[in-house]
């Protein structure tokens, strides 16, 4: 059996409110509520970053069930926001982790790196090449101020050790699609990305979830009414309730997981997030469908049965993804400019 | 801090790996290779330990002079830390409110950027700390 040995998620402790961005510039405080369903996004503090973030989320995993770092194969770190151009985050982790005898590389597909990162370390582990890996999904993204990501991009990110023993949820199928879309690009050396506007959703989001999510389903012989939760890639907090809807899930299953509300879009956290936060009350048997998308653009999607050993498995040795949405502080724009470093100086 | 310091000192500031002296059990932090209390005794016997990253606030005072490369981050608060292990260790408070720090107050380690040498320099990580839930 392959599949997840313990998990841990971070979130960044300061918020900023959608309305507040929507002060700033000059749209209805409602607007973003409303429309993207968003409330309040994460950001992260001044000094923090994408390894910092994923450091802290595999320190979580680590208290609920610690793994010593020369039993480590493997570690693949998944981020669009990696604090170097060229010096892996992924080497970073070994050190912290003293996981030396390891194979380390960091990924990077917009919002489905973490999503990558599972996916290769379950692979390898299924070859026996590994007894245990790591895969981290984390970023600290930003959105053009005054464009609409402003009011999304936000920071978080998720730790999953995967292996074949003491296995408290068993990733029973994996599949993915890709097709080269103009969805939403960043040019190396600009600052923020660019998006293709609406083109954003139809042939980009909804076409990648939904064709890997039925690919899944038809792979695994399973449909929508099998699965006590599903998980989807959460750029804002519509598009899930949207595809869901379109795929046959209701609303029970979509919310449990669905966390874009209160964090904003966290990237490569999302959709390994959204996991965290199901597995942070799933109970042995339950089944999960968890999909995330990629902008560029793809998305891989894992069929998963939470075992018995999750009876035996210290889940309370960190905080839940419920516990660091609620201990939040909330910052004005002025405030969130100064910790994105946003700010420009006279030299 | 130059760059092959930096890198010698990874371990301890990342994990917060010191040293104790097996002959009286003195828990040190940075590590020592040498127990000062037990000198040539100890020598070549020093065990590596990890601290356990928790402690109160034995000391602190809040920073308000524009530090060079703090500017952004003030006020900001640097403490000593107690450890249950023994030793004690200076580091900054973050997320928190300066005026809400006390003496006695349980805090935990985390990971954190601590410097940066300019914007295409080497990027330093080690350990800060942030209150206790209460
Ligand atoms: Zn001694």
């Amino acid at each position: 059996m392959v599949g997840i040995v313990t998990y841990g998620s971070y979130i960044p402790i300061y918020r900023i409110k959608t309305a507040e961005i929507a002060r700033m510039w000059g749209d209805k405080p409602e607007h973003p509520e409303k429309g993207l369903g968003l409330f309040a996004k994460s950001v992260p503090a001044y000094d923090e970053d994408a390894a910092t973030i994923a450091v802290e989320a595999l320190r979580n995993a680590l208290r609920r069930k610690n793994i010593p770092g020369d039993k480590i194969g493997a570690i693949f770190v998944g981020s669009e926001s990696h604090p170097y151009a060229v010096k892996p985050t992924a080497s970073l982790i070994a050190e912290v982790l003293g996981a030396y005898r390891a194979h380390a590389a960091d990924l990077e597909f917009a919002c489905k790196a973490g999503t990558a990162a599972m996916q290769n370390v379950y692979a390898m582990v299924k070859a026996g090449m590994i007894d245990y890996g790591v895969a981290i999904g984390t970023d600290t993204s930003q959105g053009q101020p005054g464009d609409a990501l402003d009011y999304s991009a936000s920071a978080g990110g998720t730790a999953y050790i995967i292996g074949k023993d003491e296995v408290i949820a068993e990733i029973n199928h994996t599949v993915s699609f890709v097709t080269d879309t103009p969805d939403f690009w960043r040019r190396e050396g600009q600052r923020y990305p660019s998006h293709g506007g609406r083109f954003t959703g139809e042939p980009a989001y909804f076409k990648h979830i939904m064709s890997t999510a039925k690919m899944l389903m038809e792979e695994a012989g399973t449909k929508p009414e099998d699965y006590d939760y599903v998980v989807f890639h959460q750029p804002n907090g519509k598009f899930p309730y949207r595809v869901g809807k379109r795929l046959g899930f209701k609303e029970e299953q979509i919310k449990p997981g669905l966390i874009s509300p209160y964090i904003g879009n966290t990237y490569s956290g999302g959709t390994p997030t959204g996991l965290s936060t199901v597995l942070d009350i799933a109970k042995p048997e339950d089944r999960i469908i968890a999909v995330s998308f990629g902008s560029g653009a793809g998305s891989d999607a894992f069929d998963i049965t939470v075992t018995d050993e999750m009876e035996n498995f210290n889940r309370d040795a960190a905080p839940k993804v419920w516990d660091m949405i609620n201990r939040a502080k909330y910052i004005d724009y002025a405030t969130y400019l100064k910790f994105r470093r946003m700010i420009v100086e006279v030299d | 801090m130059v760059v092959p310091r930096f890198w010698r000192e990874r371990r301890s500031r990342y994990s917060l790996i010191g040293t104790r002296c097996p002959v009286c059990g003195t828990v040190y932090f940075p590590p020592r290779s040498v127990c000062p209390k037990c000198g040539r005794k100890s020598v070549g016997k020093m065990e590596e330990v990890q601290l356990s990253g928790k402690g109160k606030v034995y000391s602190y005072t809040i920073v308000h002079q524009n530090v060079i490369g703090y500017k952004y981050q003030k006020p900001y608060v640097m403490a000593i830390i107690e450890t249950p292990e023994g030793p004690k260790l200076t580091g900054q408070i973050v997320d928190v409110e300066p005026e809400k720090v006390h003496i006695g107050m349980p805090v935990h380690a985390v990971f954190r950027r601590i410097a940066e040498d300019g914007k295409a320099g080497i990027i330093q990580y080690g350990y800060k700390f942030i209150p206790d839930e209460e």
